[in-house]
């Protein structure tokens, strides 16, 4: 069987994916693509201006189509089908028979018909060239315009602030942005989040013209309003690239696209169209999922079984610019067809509705703006028609603590519950996995069924089914660390402890199998260092370090390194200023101000480590741990000894903590501060734990972090004098050191402990545990055994000497380090943006 | 797993001497300066095996591989870079974390405890 497809996009690709699957004999398939570069992901195009590269965008490699028996023919655009003898002919001349040709043409952006779009700085946004043309215009810039704010004008706003835009409008000619997915109220929360992210949305406006001589400087509107502008993306919508299917006389609509049956047959029984070209039932369907579904159903149909493409849930969720938006079912239905709830929350930009039946059954549709943590649970209750709480309000607001299993509703859903929409996958078909199969991990299931390997928002809940589904098959779903270790990491702390081993070699002989990972290896080299607090770069253990404990530097862009002296309390002479200015001049480093009160030193080449070392030593310094899962930083304020609220001396008490818990190793970082009085200026409930000082001592809280998941620490214990203080974090950083999961803050710890705060009071107030006396002889043992990690190694020639970039060169630096002038100082040279010819 | 490709380069013809044996971190890497070319050279101790690769991770096109960690997956040695955690084959240079960007592999020899690394000229 010769099978031609035309357009080698994202359907395209799929359907020869599909196609390959069915197993058909004979199978001889070409692929006529017009862009120079094999499909890629256009749902995730913005990524690119984010740090994604061509090949990471990319859907299967030019080899794979090779491997398949593919014949791509990239840049070789279709330019004329005659059906009658069944052949088409190429841009290159290459004529070709076949017997079922298939139009995956696409779209390309509708820009409409405005005086003046032809300027130089006006864009569209649909291919990766577009994107490059916007990448070499922006430097340019100083404000951006996207006309259109559906889906694709948000994702090419986000574009501009990633490209560092700092003024950009967005024009929309319906009253709300998203005019097909949320209603007013929704569109109102967008445009209140998108202010704060300056990009300034204009409804209701209608372009005349666009103004400039050869370069777009401006825009005037039918209203009369000029808005002044240095580039305009046009993103208004898409257009059926119907012109080769109307050439050779298939039918298409009124407006165009490629009339197909519910075969996705054209009025050519041998000729298929899918995707956005096809116009099924007097609708283009402009998002992947239904496109994918159209290919499966022409690859089932050349298999010669019957399958029918009949219409598609539109339902969406999407990340625009770190904003949640969703919408599923109908999500406009009101009137005398259905009562609605509404639920909006301006302060914190939430807006979420749902529409159900007049006799309150039936989920019909819904919004989700700013908050669609409950979409897919939704998704699945008005899908199948699932029974609704007596109070439907309760589905978008989250019930009160104590209440509800979160993964307890995938239970609830029906075996042909669709879970992962780009994929076709249901509950059924990953219960199958698990049970026939015996997918054990998100990721063996991702490989068996192709759930979440799309747009991944499904995956919570792909995991939700296999850890129920393994539940249900009596299957003890055990928290190991990777392939090498069937221990959870607490489990492995009190082996490596009783077993007394010292290095990764030993405890991987002892306690594990095969050879280790970049998962095990730090983790229990953390282990290691939290229970004995050896240096942690000695030969044996040096190459199982996590990457910035083995040159004890961060690592930064380009390859070098930044070094952090440790400044305790941020307290810090004038002395010591002049030193880290005198070494920062020296070695060439960028300074900046850390959030933790001290100064960090960027762009430092590997071979200068130890001596800029050696020379912050000598001045008195020591190592800050800013490269450790270790404690970092207690920050004060200026306390009693200044302030005039001051109550007790707050950068005293900090100094004494910072300088007992340094160079203190843990499953993740740590942080602290003093705050002096109730005002607070150290933030001390942001950090791991925290000290206030009140009218009668201290107040200690614990488990706050900043981060990407901001929470506030929780009071421990109150009022408590120096000493008990001191006793109270000993214990509470020993506990956390011994029962923690890798890379676990205290925040997310505490989260995941049963009885929560009042349990882990207990445990160090009350010491219910009875253990209270061995977590704090622990921490002596580690606070007796402290050492400056660096001193070690300036000391040492031998691991000064591990210091280089090259084994075989050591005085040389990597040559191919860059850095670009910025304000007076110097920055790492942005990431290597190559792409694939 | 390519072994075909692997046949079809044609042996090193040219051997160079990068280093002693003790130069190198024991089950980790360093980087190997071969004329404008930087190579990673890594000792996997535990395995008694010697890999070498390009130092470039493809992945944000950063000189890092020889500072990444080795490790298995299901018996296969393999690097993580420091900067992602993009983890390559040590035998076939397949990128295993599911990006197609495979990295260049070079053969390792010893000698009298000096380490050879096999170039094409």
């Amino acid at each position: 069987m010769k099978v031609v497809v035309i357009g080698n996009g994202m359907v395209g690709q799929k359907f020869c994916e599909k196609l390959l699957s069915k197993g058909i004999p004979d199978l001889h398939v070409t692929v006529f693509g017009e862009e120079t570069l094999a499909a890629y992901d256009r749902v995730h195009l913005s990524s690119y201006f984010a740090g994604k590269t061509v090949a990471d965008l990319t859907l299967q490699p030019v080899k794979w189509y090779k491997e398949n028996g593919i014949e791509l023919r990239l840049g070789d655009p279709v330019l004329e089908v005659d059906r009658e003898r069944k052949t088409v002919r190429s841009f290159e001349g290459m004529s070709l028979n076949y017997d079922y040709l298939v139009f995956a043409t696409g779209s390309s952006a509708f820009v409409p018909p405005i005086p003046g779009v032809d300027k130089q700085g006006v864009f569209v946004y649909r291919t990766i060239e577009d994107l490059n043309m916007i990448w070499r215009h922006a430097p340019t810039a100083k404000t951006a315009v996207v006309i259109g704010g559906g889906l694709l004008g948000l994702e090419a706003a986000k574009a501009c602030l990633d490209l560092g835009i700092k003024d950009t409008h967005i024009i929309e000619f319906a009253p709300r942005l998203m005019p097909r997915q949320i209603d007013e109220a929704g569109s109102d929360i967008l445009v209140q989040q998108l202010k704060e992210l300056n990009i300034t949305t204009h409804t209701g406006k209608n372009t005349a013209a666009i103004l400039g001589n050869e370069t777009i400087r401006g825009m005037i509107f039918t209203d009369g309003s000029i808005l002044n502008t240095d580039m305009l993306i046009i993103s208004a919508g898409i257009k059926p690239r119907d012109e080769l299917a109307r050439a050779c006389g298939l039918t298409v609509g009124p407006r165009g696209g490629i009339v197909v049956n519910d075969e996705m047959c054209t009025n050519d029984s041998s000729v298929f169209a899918i995707g956005e070209c096809a116009l099924h039932n007097s609708m283009i369907y402009g998002l992947v999922a239904p496109g994918y579904e159209m290919a499966d159903v022409v690859a089932t149909r050349l298999a010669d079984v019957q399958k029918q493409f009949h219409g598609f849930d539109m339902s969406t969720k999407l990340k625009l610019i770190g904003v949640d938006v969703a919408s599923f079912g109908d999500p406009f239905i009101a009137g005398e067809e259905a009562k609605t709830i509404v639920f909006r929350d301006n302060h914190r930009g939430i807006y979420k509705r749902i529409n159900f039946s007049n006799d309150g059954k039936e989920l019909l549709g819904g919004i989700l703006v700013g908050d669609a943590d409950a979409y897919n649970m939704l998704l699945q209750v008005c899908k199948n028609k699932m029974a609704l709480p007596p109070d439907p309000m309760d589905l978008i607001i989250k019930p009160k603590e104590g209440g509800g299993d979160a993964g307890a509703g995938v239970v609830a859903l029906p075996d042909n519950a669709l879970i992962c929409s780009c994929e076709g996958v249901t509950k059924l078909d990953i219960c199958n996995a698990v049970t026939q199969q015996g997918c054990e991990t998100v990721d063996a299931i991702k490989k068996c069924t192709k759930a979440a390997t799309g747009c991944g928002g499904c995956a919570p809940m792909v995991k939700d089914i296999m850890v129920h589904t393994l539940k249900q098959q009596g299957k003890m779903v055990r928290n190991v660390l990777c392939e090498h270790f069937d221990y959870s990491r607490q489990e492995l702390y009190d082996l490596v402890k009783l077993k007394d081993l010292h290095s990764f070699d030993e405890v991987l002989d002892t306690l594990g199998k095969g050879d280790g990972c970049e998962v095990c290896r730090p983790a229990v080299s953390s282990i290691i260092a939290s229970l004995w607090n050896e240096l942690v770069v000695k030969k044996e253990n040096a190459a199982s370090q996590d990457t910035n404990d083995r040159f004890l530097a961060n690592i930064q862009k380009g390859g070098t390194y930044s070094v952090v002296p440790r400044i305790p309390g941020g307290e810090i002479t004038p002395d010591k200023l002049m030193v880290i200015a005198q070494v920062a001049k020296k070695y060439g480093l960028y300074t900046k101000i850390t959030g933790g009160q001290r100064i960090d030193m960027f762009g430092a080449h590997v071979n200068d480590l130890p001596a800029i070392w050696e020379e912050l030593i000598a001045a008195g310094f020591e190592s800050g741990h800013a490269y450790g899962k270790a404690l970092r930083t207690v920050k004060s304020c200026v306390g009693s000894t200044w302030c005039r609220f001051g109550l007790h001396d707050s950068v005293s008490y900090a100094i004494r903590i910072e300088e007992r818990y340094r160079g203190l190793r843990a499953p993740h970082k740590l942080k602290s501060a003093v705050s002096g009085c109730i005002r607070e200026c150290a933030e001390a409930q942001s950090k791991d734990f925290g000290i206030i000082a009140t009218e009668k001592g201290w107040n200690l809280y614990v488990c706050g972090n900043g981060g990407s998941k901001p929470q506030h620490a929780l009071l421990l214990a109150a009022d408590i004098d120096s000493e008990t203080c001191i006793r109270y974090i000993d214990r509470f950083l020993m506990f956390y050191i011994k029962t923690a999961d890798p890379l676990t803050r205290t925040a997310t710890w505490l989260n995941k402990m049963e009885g929560g705060i009042d349990y882990l009071r207990n445990v160090v107030v009350h010491d219910s545990l009875g253990i209270g006396e061995e977590l704090e002889r622990a921490m002596q043992a580690l606070v007796d055994n402290y050492q400056c990690e660096w001193k070690s190694v300036v000391e040492s020639p031998e691991l000064r000497s591990k210091f280089s970039h090259f084994v075989n060169a050591p005085m040389e630096k990597d040559p191919t380090v860059r850095f670009s002038p910025m304000r007076d100082q110097k920055k790492a040279s942005d990431w290597n943006k190559i792409t694939v010819s | 797993m390519m072994p075909e490709e692997q046949q079809k380069i044609p042996g090193p013809e040219q051997w160079f001497a990068a280093c002693r044996t003790e130069d190198v971190v024991l089950n980790g890497g360093v980087c190997v300066k071969y004329g404008d070319e930087q190579i990673a050279l890594f000792y996997f101790t535990r395995r008694n095996e010697w890999y070498a690769t390009q130092n470039l991770c493809p992945h944000k096109k950063q000189m890092a591989l020889s500072r990444g960690m080795l490790g298995t997956k299901n018996e296969e040695p393999k690097v993580a870079c420091p900067f992602h955690k993009k983890t390559f084959s040590l035998v076939t240079g397949e990128c295993l974390s599911g990006d197609e960007c495979d990295i260049k592999t070079y053969p390792v020899k010893v000698e009298d405890g000096i380490v050879f690394i096999g170039v094409n000229v």
